[in-house]
C-alpha cells in the first residue's frame, strides 16, 4: 500500500482544481460597510458580462468545483443575479450566495425557499442594531432581520447568518446565536481581516487579545454547528484546533474571482500581489488555477520562516497571509494577531511612518452614502470630486487611504 | 506518517461479519488508518 | 445525482435510524454525492450533507466506486483484491466511515419507503 500523507500535505501542494471559491459578481452595493474587504460601492464598469459569467461557470463545472460562495459588493443587485444562480445550480456547482438582504422580500424568499440547491447567507455584525449599524450602517440591522424573517417565514431553514467578530460584538455571541436559533439559521463567525476598507478600521475593530481567547473558548464550549470558515485556524495556538483544514487555503484549494475577472489567491488578498490572472484571458480560468506564477509559487512548501521555530507553529501555521501583508508585516513571520503576542511584537517594530500596502482597487462611494456606518461619521472627511466615473479618482485625487502606523 | 495499527478487536468482529457500529464523525483531520476524512464544504480557509 | 442542501443538524441529533455497517449487505454511493478523482485517491463531496470526505488511497476510490455492482461490501473488498485480514480489516473501517457520514449506503431493491 502506498504510504498515506497527512491530507493537508496534500492540500498544502494544491489541487488541480479549486474545492470551493469565492466568487465576486459586482462591486456596486447599497451599503458602505466600514470594514468591507473589497472596497464595494461603485459598480466597475469592466465587469463580466452575463454570457462571460456563464462561461465562467461551465468551467467550473468542467472543473467539477463542488460549490461557489457568490458576493460582491452586494451580488443581488445585478440584473442577471437570478439568471446566474440558476444557470450554476443547472450545470451542478453548487451556489451559497453573501447578501446584506436588501433584496430577500417575500417573493425572493418563497423561490429560495423552493430550491434545493441553493444556500443563502445574511451578514449582520451585530446582535442589536447599534452594534450592527455602527460598521454597517444605519437600517442595515432592520434589512437583515426582515430578509431573515422572510426567509424563515417560506420555510427556509438552515440559511446562515454570518457575523465578522470585531471588538464591539464579542460580547453579543451568546445573542448572536439566540438569532440564529429564532429563525432555524446556522451561525457563523468569521475572522476580520485589515482587507479593503478593513485596513482603515482595523486598528479600533479586531478583537483584543483577551477577546480572541474569549472567542476561541467560547468556540470551543458551543461552537458544535456553528461555522467559521476555518478562519480561525491562528487560534489553533492556543490549544486544540477548531474544526476545519487549519490552514491557509489561498491559491492551493480556494481562491476569488472578482467582478471583473480577476482571479485572487483569496477575497481578502484582493492586491496586485495576490493576483494570479484574469479568466477573460486564453485558456479561461482553468488555466489561471493551474499555471499562474503566483499559484504555483503558493503551493511550493512554505518555510514559515520566523515562525518555524515556535512550538505553535504546527497548529497555526504562520497565520493568515493577507492578515499579514496588510498590516505590512513580512509573510514569513508571525500573524498580527499571534496569540502568543509575537505579531504585537513585529508590528512595534515597523519604522514609524511607513505605509501598509494597500491596493489600488477601491471601488468605495466617494460621495458620503446616506445612512453610512456610524462609526465613520464620527471622523467626516470633506466630500471628494462628485466625477466617481473613474474607480480610482479618489487615489487620484490625493486621498490614499493608506495608514501610517506609529510605534507603539 | 507511520500507518495506525489496526485494532485487533475490528478485525476479529470483521471476520466474524459482525456488523461495525457506526463511527461517529470524528473530529476533521483525525488522521487515522481508515484512510479517509471529513471536513465540511465551509471549513476552509478563504472563502467568504 | 445534484442532490438537495439539507438543514444544519440540530444540536448533534444523530438520525432516528443508527448507521449501523454490515459487510454482508450491498451498497452504493449515496446518490448526492459527487466524486472527484485527484492523485492521492479523489475528493466526495455530498450536496445533502455538504460535508467533504477524502479518500486518500486510489483503491478505496475504486472500491467504493464498485460497490453498486457488488452483492456485499464484503464481496467488492474481495473483487478488488483486498483479501489479506489487516487490510481488509482497513478498508472495512473505511466504508463503515463512508456509511455513517452517508457517503455510501445500503442498497435497496426498488421498494417503497427506502431510506434516503
Amino acid at each position: 500500500m502506498t504510504a498515506v500523507l497527512p491530507l493537508v500535505e496534500h492540500f498544502a501542494q494544491g489541487l488541480d482544481a479549486p474545492i470551493c471559491l469565492t466568487w465576486e459578481l459586482t462591486y456596486a452595493c447599497n451599503l458602505a460597510c466600514a470594514h468591507c474587504l473589497s472596497s464595494s460601492g461603485r459598480r466597475d464598469p469592466r465587469e463580466l458580462s452575463t454570457a462571460e459569467a456563464k462561461a465562467v461557470i461551465d468551467e467550473l463545472e468542467r472543473m467539477q468545483v463542488f460549490y461557489v460562495n457568490i458576493g460582491g459588493g452586494e451580488p443581488t443587485v445585478r440584473p442577471d443575479f437570478w439568471e446566474l444562480v440558476d444557470y450554476a445550480t443547472a450545470h451542478k456547482v453548487g451556489v451559497k450566495f453573501s447578501t446584506n438582504g436588501i433584496k430577500i422580500d417575500k417573493a425572493a424568499a418563497r423561490r429560495l425557499a423552493a430550491s434545493d440547491y441553493v444556500d443563502v447567507q445574511i451578514s449582520l455584525d451585530g446582535a442589536t442594531a447599534e452594534v450592527n449599524d455602527y460598521v454597517r450602517g444605519k437600517g442595515s440591522f432592520a434589512t437583515a432581520m426582515k430578509a431573515m424573517e422572510n426567509l424563515a417565514e417560506a420555510g427556509f431553514a438552515g440559511f446562515k447568518i454570518s457575523v465578522v467578530c470585531t471588538r464591539q460584538n464579542i460580547d453579543q455571541l451568546e445573542a448572536f446565536k439566540a438569532i440564529a436559533d429564532r429563525y432555524q439559521a446556522q451561525l457563523r463567525l468569521t475572522r476580520l481581516r485589515p482587507a479593503g476598507r478593513g485596513a482603515d478600521v482595523w486598528d479600533e475593530l479586531h478583537p483584543t487579545a483577551l477577546q480572541q481567547r474569549q472567542l476561541y473558548d467560547w468556540l470551543v464550549l458551543n461552537g458544535e454547528n456553528v461555522l467559521t470558515g476555518d478562519s480561525f485556524f491562528h487560534l489553533a495556538a492556543f490549544g486544540e484546533s477548531l474544526p476545519g483544514l487549519n490552514l491557509c487555503g489561498a491559491g492551493r484549494v480556494v481562491c476569488l474571482i472578482d467582478p471583473v475577472g480577476d482571479v485572487y489567491a483569496c477575497p481578502f488578498a484582493i492586491h496586485e500581489s495576490f493576483l494570479a490572472g484574469n479568466v477573460r484571458s486564453p485558456g479561461g480560468f482553468a488555466t489561471v488555477w493551474r499555471e499562474s506564477d503566483l499559484f504555483l509559487e503558493l503551493r511550493m512548501p512554505q518555510s514559515g520562516g520566523a515562525c518555524a521555530s515556535c512550538s505553535a507553529f504546527d497548529s497555526c501555521r504562520g497565520g493568515c497571509m493577507a492578515a499579514k501583508f496588510f498590516t505590512g508585516l513580512p509573510l514569513d513571520g508571525p500573524d498580527p494577531e499571534c496569540v502568543k503576542g509575537y505579531g504585537e511584537k513585529a508590528l512595534s517594530k515597523i519604522e514609524p511612518g511607513r505605509v501598509s500596502p494597500k491596493s489600488s482597487l477601491d471601488h468605495s462611494h466617494t460621495r458620503p452614502v446616506k445612512n453610512g456606518p456610524i462609526m465613520l461619521t464620527l471622523n467626516r472627511k470633506p466630500p471628494s470630486r462628485s466625477c466617481d466615473e473613474n474607480p480610482v479618482s479618489d487615489m487620484l485625487a490625493g486621498r490614499t487611504g493608506a495608514r501610517e502606523r506609529a510605534s507603539i | 506518517m507511520p500507518e495506525a495499527v489496526v485494532n485487533e478487536k475490528a478485525v476479529t468482529a470483521v471476520q466474524n461479519s459482525e456488523s461495525i457500529p457506526a463511527e461517529n464523525t470524528q473530529s476533521p483531520l483525525e488522521i487515522s488508518d481508515l484512510l479517509v476524512e471529513d471536513v465540511s464544504i465551509d471549513g476552509m480557509c478563504g472563502v467568504y | 445525482m445534484f442532490g438537495p442542501t439539507a438543514a444544519p443538524p440540530v444540536s448533534g441529533v444523530t438520525p432516528l435510524r443508527a448507521n449501523v455497517f454490515d459487510a454482508d449487505l450491498p451498497y452504493e454511493l449515496h446518490p448526492a454525492v459527487e466524486v472527484r478523482p485527484e492523485p492521492f485517491g479523489a475528493l466526495l463531496y455530498s450536496f445533502k450533507t455538504r460535508r467533504l470526505s477524502f479518500l486518500k488511497d486510489p483503491l478505496l476510490v475504486t472500491l467504493v466506486r464498485s460497490l453498486a455492482e457488488q452483492p456485499t461490501a464484503g464481496e467488492a473488498c474481495r473483487a478488488a483484491g483486498i483479501t489479506e485480514p489487516d487490510r481488509r480489516s482497513m478498508f472495512l473501517r473505511a466504508l463503515a466511515t463512508l456509511a455513517s457520514t452517508e457517503t455510501i449506503r445500503e442498497r435497496h431493491v426498488p421498494t417503497a419507503g427506502s431510506s434516503t
